[in-house]
């Protein structure tokens, strides 16, 4: 004979498992769908053909090399950046009214909607500068929108390197500097490049930024420069799902099952980062 | 006080190098300041641009006709620039998707800390955070492809594009952040709060409502908040499923118009500079911009508050 009291506990324990289920579900049908609809115009062709007003002949190439030129000149920006003001913030920063200032700002940039970005970008690197519709203006909207998320997991990792490791190479007469590049970042590298990942991660999903500084859904050649203008996989995506033609809705589903390839295989790294260092964090 | 011992430990020569307080500082404080500096800008431009054009919009249409008007119609004479119909429609993504993710964030939170054992858990909690991973324009054509179709085989007056439909796939995208928050707040709790409620004899429903919900409330609170804002400024999905029909509606199978998405509509028509269109694109960023900012504020604030709170315990 159950009690009430136990009645309710094993509901409890029910519907939290199903919740957990009902995620886990939703992922699997998310990814079954896209693959039933998408696998059909997976094949060499599509990575080798410009976009096209023929879906038969639609491919991905533009949008795949622009994606990445984008991609490396956001990283090349932002991550240096952004362990700069990381180590600033940690290692030269007094606590004072004024850091209180700057975190505030830095979680409140993580925060903001990325279309905000957009916005910046259109109005300063697109009009004020007068850098147009270009890679270079792309990437630095880019990255401005991953800065803060590099800041927080470089600071988070910094955080965590142990006193005893930074104060031995001051015992050795290490400067600040040396302490830094030869203890600091090293022993923080784990945290810093699953940090790098994530914003990899999120800066090629992301399109709302990059529509607004213009990247084009029509690109039939390879961008040469920095003042090219460009497209990029989620942008494409978004143009082929906002026809109303169904063919095309194929088209959209294969290049999303590319894009969420690197997507997964950049998260998977992250995890595996993440795990394997809260090992060894155990070990100190 | 952690800093101040921190400080006093380090070697003397390291000391003078320390602050900018000092006389001389180094070289390398001074760039790694310019690199700070940089989110500093950033927040100032977006500040200055966005408020520059938003107070030329209102000097231009009127702050109650932006503010109380029912109609949102830039693109047809005679235009009209009422804020309402894109912040119910706006509304509208924001309550589907949190009255889904929600409680069932919650409760997998539960599921992970009470029910789950730690070698599940390893592979569990990334997994579900693959929802957060999958790019917005993706969660897009799975609304329009697949959730809506659903939707209108059970309730066929659903139209093709729809608020219900992209707040669902809102609220799958912002699932993991309220589950991985709430099962973080739970693990902080010490063992010994949890513990004592179970050596009285509790039952994990009774520990997890009675004691630790009380323990992490404000940060609960704080993850919904935070979720809220992701769903005010979601972008791309909404701009795919729900429609651009700025719209006034109690109905949420009809098509709408969120704030973010008439931001993109309008910047698609490549809209020249000093026209108004081009102003209404600040206005509504900044509606955006500011709603947004006043969620983030507050619940960063409850998450400074809980960290005192739990030390307590």
């Amino acid at each position: 004979m159950t009690s009430l009291r136990q009645r309710r506990a094993q509901f409890f324990r029910f519907i939290t498992w199903a919740a957990a289920i009902l995620g886990l579900l939703l992922i699997i049908a998310i990814f079954a769908y896209l693959i039933f609809k998408g696998t059909k115009h997976l094949d060499l062709a599509f990575f080798q053909n410009y976009a096209s007003r023929n879906p038969e002949k639609a491919g991905i190439k533009a949008a795949l090399l622009g994606t990445v030129y984008v991609l490396a000149l956001t990283l090349a920006i932002a991550v240096p950046i952004g362990i700069g003001t990381a180590v600033f913030f940690e290692e030269y920063l007094r606590p004072s009214k004024i850091k209180n200032l700057l975190e505030l700002n830095i979680s409140n940039l993580a925060g903001v909607p990325s279309i905000i970005f957009g916005v910046l970008g259109l109005s300063f690197f697109v009009r004020f500068l007068a850098w147009e519709r270009s890679i270079l203006s792309g990437a630095l909207t880019l990255a401005i929108l991953v800065l803060p998320v590099i800041v927080i997991a470089t600071r988070a990792a910094l955080s965590q390197v142990p006193r005893t490791i930074k104060e031995s190479a001051y015992a050795l007469g290490a400067t600040k500097e040396q302490m830094i590049w030869s203890h600091l970042i090293p022993n923080a590298l784990p945290g810093i490049c699953s940090g790098v990942i994530i914003v990899v991660g999120r800066a090629i999903g992301e399109s709302a930024p990059l529509i607004m500084v213009g990247a084009l859904s029509f690109v039939a050649y390879t961008p040469e420069s920095i003042w090219d203008s460009f497209t990029v996989l989620p942008v494409q995506i978004f143009n082929w799902v906002s026809r109303p033609q169904p063919e095309f809705q194929a088209v959209a589903a294969s290049a999303i099952l590319v894009l969420l390839a690197i997507v997964i295989v950049l998260t998977a790294i992250t995890t595996i980062i993440r795990q394997k260092f809260a090992k060894k964090k155990a070990n100190y | 006080m952690k800093s101040k011992t921190k400080a006093a430990a380090e070697p003397a020569h390291s000391r003078k190098r320390t602050g900018l307080a000092f006389r001389k500082p180094s070289i390398t404080a001074v760039i790694l300041s310019l690199f700070a500096s940089v989110g500093v800008f950033a927040t100032c431009a977006i500040l200055y641009i966005i408020t520059s054009e938003f107070s030329v919009f209102l000097n231009h249409i009127g702050a109650v006709e932006f503010f109380f008007g029912r109609h949102w119609e830039p693109f047809m004479e005679p235009r009209s620039f009422g804020i309402l119909p894109l912040l119910t429609g706006t509304m509208w993504i924001v309550v589907i998707s949190t009255v889904f993710a929600v409680p069932v964030g919650i409760l997998i939170g539960a599921y992970l800390h009470h029910f789950c054992g730690r070698k599940r858990g390893l592979w569990l909690k990334p997994s579900l955070e693959i929802l957060a991973a999958i790019p917005t324009v993706v969660y897009g054509f799975v609304a329009v492809t697949l959730i809506t179709p659903l939707i209108k085989g059970w309730l066929p007056e659903t139209e093709i594009f729809n608020a219900m439909s992209a707040g669902l796939v809102v609220g799958f995208m912002i699932l993991p952040t309220i589950s991985t928050l709430v099962h973080d707040a739970l693990s902080e709790i010490p063992k010994r709060v949890r513990e004592g409620a179970f050596a009285l004899g509790a039952y994990p429903n009774e520990v997890f409502y009675g004691v630790e919900m009380a323990a992490i409330r404000p940060r609960v609170f704080a993850a919904v908040i935070l979720s809220l804002s992701r769903a005010f400024g979601e972008t791309m999905a909404v701009t795919l499923a729900a429609g651009a029909h700025p719209n006034l509606t109690w109905n949420p199978l009809e098509s709408i118009q969120t704030i973010t998405s008439y931001i993109v509509q309008a910047s698609m028509g490549d809209a020249p500079h000093g026209t108004i269109i081009n102003s209404s694109i600040y206005a509504a960023s900044g509606v955006l911009f500011f709603v947004t900012l006043s969620l983030n504020l507050i619940a960063y604030t409850w998450i400074k508050r809980q960290k005192i709170g739990i030390s307590q315990l």
